[in-house]
């Protein structure tokens, strides 16, 4: 009890669990739809796309970089979902291009001019020092949006998100559901990427969501699973990070990574089979159930 | 019989090759046709267009209004593993405006019976895997008979199914285009599905020729649409195709 009271008494360490645990849930909820809908790479992509608007758009005008770098990262998401629309060939190669060159902008001008916010590796790795009262603010904000939009769109995502082609044809407006999702995911990943880190976003985007998939075969209950799973991942890991003196992010990936481990250990093959082709959306699709 | 879908002149394909040239035709209510024609003719192209996922480069698609569609894919083009319960996947049929996620009683009510008509009513909570072919065929007949559609589409609906089940599958169809359904589905088997059809559409990158079997199973008609010589034998009444010369062309 002493433990888990003793760093409650810092304000900083409030905001931080705060902030790390309504992360986590978020990331778990919105990883469901990107992990079936084999985009991870995508959210690994966004994460550092958002990092090369922030670091240009403090240049300019600091107090603004939360809009920059939010522009910045739904700019991307919409132009890679209209290359990997045209040619899914090219959307790899398109998110490689585009997000890495914008991740080496934002290295150099860190490097060069320095940061207003927070420090590079807190950047790359997530850091609970800092963390502002409009931070907190935009985190709910954002939830708020995703949850009312999942809420009254949620057959029209779970219709796209399981078969594109045949929701179309039954009168949903696919490019406005999938433009929707790329705009919750990156304020998603901006809103959560102090906590978290560049580098570390796209893991809580899987890790919940596999680790749900692996323990149920209904879509409803991976929902609210992978929203428990990035809770409490964020909220233990808050915690580890404190008693272990590193960056929140890391620990908070590697308790997932650990949930992972043991659920893997409890379902075995079973497990392992139901994530079949969640890396790449077309892999599975040329298999007929036995 | 009015007209549901009318496609006049239409040229479409994929990237400005186009796979389907000056294509003219109708689609009638409570009729039931098959398109039939080789890998790569443009059956798909032409249910793309009826289903109006695929805009044509010229022509014109025209849709009657407040016409309800609805689409059973290819099994083969399908997401097994996706996390969905049958009970789940049907009630995507669903689209119409309701704004809780959750199912009302009502709609409860309609996938049971929609499930109990196709015989797959205690499959209902199971995970879309665990489903023979047949199954997984009925479960997406049930996603789109839940729309109550005027026009029913289906892709290659008896490819990856047994005889057993391409038989239920093709009386299931009878049944619903007697009810008033009009029914238009892709097919490469001639003697197994199309000849039982009362309307056929023949299709090579441009309709071939458009009448019943008995109107359109011929050896000219064939051999321009698969460019192989065919010949055609009569049996109880019914055209059957021999296809001597290259096994395999027609199961393409």
């Amino acid at each position: 009890m002493e433990t888990l009271l003793e760093p409650l008494a810092f304000g900083f360490f409030q905001r931080g669990l705060l902030v790390a645990t309504l992360s986590g849930a978020l990331l778990g909820f919105i990883g469901v739809y990107i992990v079936l809908r084999g985009m991870s790479y995508i959210g690994h992509g966004l994460s550092h796309a958002i990092f090369g608007g922030y670091a240009a758009t403090q240049l300019f005008a600091a107090q603004f970089y939360v809009l920059g770098a939010g522009l910045w990262g739904i700019a991307s998401a919409i132009a890679i979902t209209a290359v990997s629309r045209r040619s899914r060939l090219g959307a790899d190669a398109a998110i490689g291009v585009v997000t890495t060159a914008s991740f080496a902008l934002g290295v150099a001008l860190f490097s060069k001019f320095g940061s207003a916010g927070p420090s590079f590796d807190n950047a790359l790795f997530g850091s609970i020092l800092g963390i502002t009262d409009s931070q907190i603010l935009w985190l709910l904000a954002v939830i708020a949006l995703t949850a009312v939009a999942v809420f009254f769109r949620y057959r029209a995502l779970l219709f796209t998100t399981f078969d594109p082609d045949v929701a179309q044809a039954s009168g949903i407006r696919v490019g406005r559901i999938e433009a929707l999702l790329m705009v919750i995911l990156s304020l998603s990943i901006l809103v959560t990427l102090t906590v978290i880190g560049v580098t570390l976003v796209a893991a809580m985007l899987v890790i919940p969501a596999v680790i749900a998939r692996m323990l149920t075969n209904t879509f409803g209950w991976m929902l609210a699973l992978s929203t428990l799973v990035g809770t409490l991942c964020g909220l233990v890991g808050m915690y580890l990070s404190y008693y272990a003196g590193v960056p929140s992010g890391t620990m908070i990936v590697l308790v997932g990574a650990t949930v992972f481990l043991i659920v893997l250990g409890m379902t075995g093959a079973r497990g392992l089979r139901r994530t079949a082709g969640m890396d790449h959306p077309t892999a599975d699709r040329s298999r007929v159930a036995a | 019989m009015t007209a549901l879908l009318t496609l006049s002149g239409v040229t479409a394909g994929y990237d400005a090759t186009p796979v389907l040239h000056d294509v003219d035709l109708a689609i009638t209510s409570g009729e039931f046709t098959g398109i039939v024609g080789p890998s790569g003719a443009g059956k798909t192209t032409l249910l793309r267009l009826l289903l109006g996922t695929l805009a044509p480069a010229h022509g014109t698609v025209e849709r009657a209004p407040g016409l309800t569609l609805a689409y059973v894919p290819q099994l083969e083009t399908v997401d097994w593993n996706f996390p969905v319960t049958v009970f789940e996947c049907v009630l995507m049929g669903r689209t119409s405006h309701r704004l809780w996620p959750w199912p009302s009683a009502d709609e409860r009510r309609s996938v049971a019976q929609v499930l109990e008509r196709l015989g797959i009513a205690d499959l209902s909570g199971r995970h879309i895997r665990e489903l023979s072919g047949g199954q997984q065929q009925r479960m997406f007949l049930a996603r789109a008979l839940l729309r109550e559609p005027a026009l029913l589409l289906l892709d290659e609906p008896t490819s990856g199914v047994d005889i057993n089940t391409r038989h239920d599958v093709l009386h299931l169809l009878g049944d619903l285009n007697r009810d008033g359904m009009a029914i238009v589905l892709t097919t490469h088997d001639l003697n197994g599905m199309a000849a039982h059809l009362p309307h056929l559409v023949c299709v090579n990158g441009h309709i071939v020729a458009e009448g019943s079997p008995e109107q359109v199973i011929t050896p000219e008609v064939l051999e321009e649409t698969y460019g192989a010589k065919l010949e055609v034998l009569q049996h109880l009444g019914m055209p059957v195709v021999i296809d001597g010369g290259a096994p395999g062309r027609l199961a393409g």
